[in-house]
């Protein structure tokens, strides 16, 4: 008993949430921001919406949602005490992660071919609504990459305290607190999606 | 520590499979429905659609189900006021 440790598993899922809401609120700025102007120029944004590959959004949706999942396995499995599935799933979240990335490079790099970046002089020549559409789709959708790339690094982190055991069956809530913060940035997504590959 | 047993609930790799065949269903539908013009009803739609997509995130895949009522009592409220944030914003900006 003298080298008990103390685990407050409460109070550390707690802190993620409260670490969690910062995030909601974060974004939650920025589609305000987003409402506010496709209330006054919804035709412009309708338009720019339709530049947008709805069949990249639309896999980039399928691979978060496959990712979400394999974290929650991840997590399930380290309940159990099946590490190396708890591995394997941790490993597939990181990848699904990659793919996402690599999916946004070339979406991104397809845009900047085509002359549109924030406030781009081919932009400046479009309408006022458009250039705000892109500079507010630039902004949403690069802020939530780098939130894929935090995961990423977090994630990584996780699979070197598996493999020390420093998470295991009996004390996962690291593992926990990293899914949690996972699928926000999942959740984020499922919100960006509708809002700016299928504006109507 | 009979109590410490109960307050981890493991969610059943079954019940994750059939969350994200529901996720991916809903993201069909979302898709689907955009690609038919129905004015402003489309807005509502693909709203709709989302926050029943990110309410099986939050209560299966974030265990939300399973946590203790002061902790659904603590998300609840987070995404109340970011509901007044956007609502309140709205009063302005669509009755200026």
């Amino acid at each position: 008993m003298s080298n008990h440790v103390h685990k407050d598993y409460a109070g550390a899922k707690l802190g993620m949430w409260l670490f969690l809401f910062t995030e909601v609120l974060l974004f939650g700025g920025m589609f305000v921001l987003y409402s506010a102007y496709f209330h006054e120029y919804p035709r412009e944004f309708h338009i720019g919406g339709k530049q947008l590959d709805v069949v990249i959004g639309t896999l980039n949706t399928v691979v978060l949602l496959l990712s979400s999942f394999s974290i929650a396995a991840a997590i399930t499995y380290i309940q159990q005490g099946k590490k190396k599935l708890a591995l394997i799933y941790t490993y597939l979240t990181i990848g699904a992660a990659f793919i996402f990335l690599v999916n946004k490079t070339i979406e991104w790099r397809a845009k900047f071919h085509h002359g549109i970046w924030p406030d781009s002089p081919h932009l400046r020549e479009l309408s006022h609504g458009e250039n705000i559409f892109f500079g507010l789709y630039f902004l949403m959708t690069g802020l939530h990459a780098l939130h894929v790339i935090i995961g990423m690094v977090v994630l990584s982190v996780m699979v070197y305290f598996l493999k020390k055991d420093v998470i295991n069956q009996q004390d996962f809530v690291k593992l926990e607190n990293a899914g949690l913060y996972w699928h926000i940035v999942d959740l984020i997504w499922i919100f960006l999606f509708p809002l700016f590959y299928l504006v109507l | 520590m009979s109590e410490h047993k109960h307050e981890h609930h493991i969610l059943s790799i079954k019940t994750a499979g059939i969350i994200l065949g529901l996720l991916l269903l809903l993201t069909a539908i979302t898709v689907g429905v955009s690609r038919i013009n129905l004015g402003f009803l489309n807005v509502a739609v693909a709203m709709t659609l989302a926050t029943t997509k990110a309410l099986l995130v939050i209560l299966f895949f974030m265990h939300m189900k399973y946590e203790s009522r002061f902790m659904q009592a603590i998300v609840f409220m987070c995404f109340l006021i970011l509901a007044i944030f956007i609502g309140f914003t709205f009063f302005d900006v669509a009755y200026r």
